[in-house]
């Protein structure tokens, strides 16, 4: 899609209709691209095994304590030979920066989250503290989570980089992503927000997804709130059947027939009480789930962004190329559409000389010849950018599909094992009050 | 023993009643003892205590040990309370309470009686019935008002949960072998409202009645002295069921106060369910159905919820009453015992006229050993009643409780049951993957 139209059209739009044969193609593509791409996982087991405490001096030279995971690889036919796996400790801040890293590279790519830094969305049985217990180890599923999701990508599992990551210890890692000079490339987000503002003819499929990315995050957010307070107001009511517990054992000291009945009633009731621990962790898990894509709608918030600024790019760069063309008409029929200082100048001072409106007209051709170039580059890095990402944007689609609708249905069959656990206590309880 | 008291037994004899004793309560011609007893309102009053009566301790005795068995097929006297009603006057607004009596006995000219009481009435009723029966152990009314918890005095639930508690009221008097005998409780329940007023007039007044309280006052100051092993544990196993049952009426409400903050909670979060469902297309029949599962757990946790304040809670509530009324009645049954032992001890140093006070003192010894017989008496029936109401009250909540986990295992095993059946989609992605 050029914009070497006339002056007055400078709109490039994005291309919203593939023909079913670059349809087609692009299927294909990602098939062979999953392919090669489990092919890392098929090569190699990773997990994220174990979480440990190390001190150290920090950047500003104080000590501090911090949590190291241990990364564990080994290739996939060598588990059944039961050869140990390689490994190595990495720390929270290396999987941002690896992150980072990857987001910079592959702009296109709706790059997996990592799990909350800090516990934010908490009910308050687990505190917010980073060195709590639970939350190191539910942090290590999430980054196990997350080097699962980048092997398993059919373009990120290729790159050497995360490799490296995974593998060997022994290089400084972090020297190697900083070599790569992945920060120069990485947009500011000023740009980004001002791209997003004045971009004329974005893609509407984008547009649209960037709605669903907010959408989905207000639902998201909305939801694990409501849900934390549930848990919260269930823990209570729960525990609270504990004290029947210590009561009834009191009562039946002093009662003689009711005596055996209320004891072991009270029993029951404790049981009643401890068992709402694991009905709540296990939420935890679902909860999670929801968790990592409210998190995901920051990637595609991000490759909308990227979106946007290559189409503004490309708006900008035609839009000067149209102003060059028009000048240059303008030179050339001695008609002045367009104010312009010089215009106005020259009518106060005087006429250019033929000479000098020579010399402008062949620096204008030159600018126009090269401009012609970058809106062609512009453009077909537009398209490059459009395609990839929207083949990586139905491919998230179907992973979440499925993701959170195998979520959905484990979050029923949670709530059935929990009232099954609630049957059981209650007819037990029943029949040792039918004792009394 | 004064000689004019015949057919003396001795306290040790008991003369067991068969569990049909109805028949031998409506035998009033030939049992003066028991018509004597009925009627005397004021037998209770020390300083009343006629020595003509032809009473004995021992005698009494027999009233008090009933077997087990006192079920339906003896029950000769049922009363609803129903039909609350707002009265409205110039000086104030009160409910009252349709009362209706269906009886057999004889003592009754009608087989059916309708009459409106308001809850003065019950209270009168049950201050005349511990006045002529000190020792015995009558059923607690509900509180005058629910001082915690904002409840007003004309809301609808605490209306009905009044109702229920003076039915139970009512009944447990009917039930009671002595009391339902009592010519007050007669006339509570047939007489019309001007009826009852006059009746209420009569019996000692207001200053012999201070009189009492002193006397009880200066009693319980001084003490007993010689209380048999046997009332001191029941005061011990008062005392304990006591803390016990105020501890699970208190955890019970905590239970009832959790789980509505629980409904509450689970009311919103169904509709963020909904809500995301419309941003999403495939997931859209998934996120409805959690969010209607949800919705149908609700809903059977307030009815869960319902049903721990309609029974165990009122239940529980009931035997935090009746842990005080045990408290009262074994401080009066003291007192009759310390105001016996003080005028013996008078009689050993006071130089007053000794054979006016052995006389008094005869009296009061009388009047001990019979109290302690009916405390002893009613006690083993109270304790029958407290476990079978307990223990029904538990039950209750239990089988609740176990109907409410099956009901929400339902409602989850439909949804998940709906999401299986369609396995076709989920193997052509399998596939690919």
């Amino acid at each position: 899609m050029m914009a070497d139209s006339g002056p007055k059209e400078v709109a490039v739009i994005g291309n919203t209709d593939l023909t079913s044969a670059e349809l087609d193609n692009n299927i294909k593509n990602t098939m062979v691209e999953i392919e090669k791409g489990t092919s890392l996982l098929r090569k190699m087991e990773i997990s994220v095994a174990e979480a440990e405490k190390r001190t150290g001096k920090n950047t500003v030279n104080m000590q501090e304590i911090y949590t190291v995971y241990l990364i564990e690889t080994r290739p996939v036919d060598a588990v059944t030979e039961g050869i140990t796996p390689d490994s190595l400790w990495r720390r929270y801040s290396e999987f941002e920066l690896l992150r980072n890293y990857l987001l910079v590279t592959y702009p296109f790519v709706v790059v997996a989250p990592l799990p909350e830094k800090r516990a934010e969305i908490v009910w308050h049985k687990l505190s917010a503290d980073n060195m709590d217990p639970d939350f190191v180890e539910r942090r290590r599923v999430g980054l196990e989570n997350f080097l699962l999701r980048v092997a398993s990508h059919p373009v990120l599992c290729n790159d050497k980089i995360f490799y490296i990551f995974l593998t060997e210890q022994e290089k400084d890692w972090k020297e190697m992503v900083y070599e790569t000079g992945f920060q120069a490339k990485a947009d500011s987000r000023l740009k980004a927000m001002n791209a997003a503002f004045r971009v004329k003819n974005p893609d509407g499929r984008f547009t649209e997804l960037k709605h669903y990315s907010d959408e989905l995050q207000t639902v998201l957010s909305h939801l694990l709130r409501v849900r934390a307070r549930v848990a919260d107001r269930l823990y209570g009511v729960y525990k609270v059947h504990g004290n029947y517990g210590r009561v009834f054992s009191e009562w039946s000291a002093i009662e003689k027939e009711m005596g055996d009945g209320l004891q072991s009633a009270g029993h029951h009731m404790d049981a009643y009480a401890a068992s709402v621990d694991d009905i709540l962790e296990e939420e935890e898990h679902y909860a999670d789930q929801l968790k990592e894509y409210l998190f995901y709608t920051d990637a595609l918030r991000a490759v909308c962004r990227k979106h946007e600024l290559t189409q503004f790019e490309l708006e900008m760069v035609a839009l000067d190329l149209a102003s060059k063309k028009q000048q240059k008409e303008e030179l050339v029929t001695g008609t002045v559409r367009t104010f312009s200082l010089k215009g106005m100048t020259s009518k106060l001072f005087g006429q250019e000389t033929a000479e000098q409106r020579e010399a402008k007209l062949q620096v204008l051709e030159q600018q126009i010849a090269e401009g012609e170039v970058v809106v062609k580059e512009k453009n077909t890095e537009s398209d490059e950018f459009v395609k990839t990402a929207w083949v990586d944007i139905e491919r998230f689609k179907d992973q979440k599909d499925r993701d959170l609708k195998e979520a959905l249905i484990s979050y029923a069959v949670m709530q059935i094992s929990m009232c099954k656990k609630g049957i059981q206590v209650w007819t037990n309880a029943k029949e040792c009050f039918n004792k009394m | 023993m004064s000689g004019t008291i015949d057919g003396v037994v001795s306290p040790t004899q008991t003369i067991t009643i068969p569990a049909d004793i109805s028949g031998q309560m409506l035998d009033l011609d030939e049992d003066d003892d028991l018509e004597v007893f009925s009627k005397d309102a004021t037998l209770a009053d020390g300083s009343m205590f006629n020595a003509s009566m032809q009473t004995s301790p021992g005698s009494m005795v027999n009233q008090y040990k009933f077997e087990e068995d006192e079920e339906g097929d003896s029950k000769d006297i049922f009363i609803t309370v129903d039909n609350p009603e707002s009265h409205v006057t110039a000086i104030e607004t009160f409910i009252t309470y349709r009362v209706l009596t269906k009886t057999t006995r004889s003592e009754f000219d009608n087989s059916e009686y309708e009459v409106r009481r308001r809850y003065q009435d019950f209270l009168w009723l049950k201050g005349k019935l511990e006045e002529a029966h000190s020792t015995l152990i009558v059923h607690p009314l509900p509180e005058k008002f629910v001082v915690k918890g904002m409840v007003e005095r004309f809301n609808g639930d605490f209306i009905e949960t009044r109702r229920k508690a003076l039915h139970k009221f009512l009944n447990r008097i009917a039930d009671h072998p002595i009391l339902s005998c009592s010519d007050d409780f007669k006339v509570f329940l047939t007489a019309q409202a001007w009826e009852l007023t006059t009746y209420k007039k009569q019996g000692p007044g207001f200053l012999s009645r201070m009189g009492e309280t002193v006397r009880a006052v200066a009693n319980s100051v001084r003490g007993v002295k010689n209380r048999p092993e046997e009332f001191t544990a029941i005061q011990e196993y008062v005392e304990d069921f006591s803390n016990k049952i105020t501890s699970l009426d208190k955890v019970t409400q905590r239970i009832v106060k959790e789980q509505k903050e629980y409904l509450e909670e689970l009311k919103e979060y169904g509709p963020t369910y909904t809500l995301w469902s419309g941003s999403e297309e495939e997931l859209v029949e998934q996120l409805k159905g959690v969010a209607g599962c949800i919705e149908r757990c609700c809903k059977e946790t307030e009815e869960q919820v319902g049903h721990l304040s309609d029974t165990l809670v009122p239940a529980l509530h009931e035997y935090v009453l009746c842990a005080e009324t045990l408290k009262a009645v074994l401080r009066r049954r003291d007192n009759i015992q310390a105001e016996f032992e003080a005028k013996n001890e008078a009689l050993a140093t006071k130089k007053v006229d000794r054979d006016a006070l052995k006389e008094e003192i005869d009296k009061l010894e009388d009047r001990v050993e019979w109290a302690n017989n009916a405390l002893k008496g009613d006690w083993g029936r109270w304790q029958r009643s407290m476990r079978g109401d307990l223990k029904s009250a538990f039950l209750s909540t239990a089988e609740k409780n176990v109907d409410y986990y099956e009901k929400c295992l339902a409602v989850w095993e439909t949804f998940l049951l709906s999401q299986r059946t369609e396995p076709s989609e989920e193997t052509d992605r399998d596939d690919t993957s």
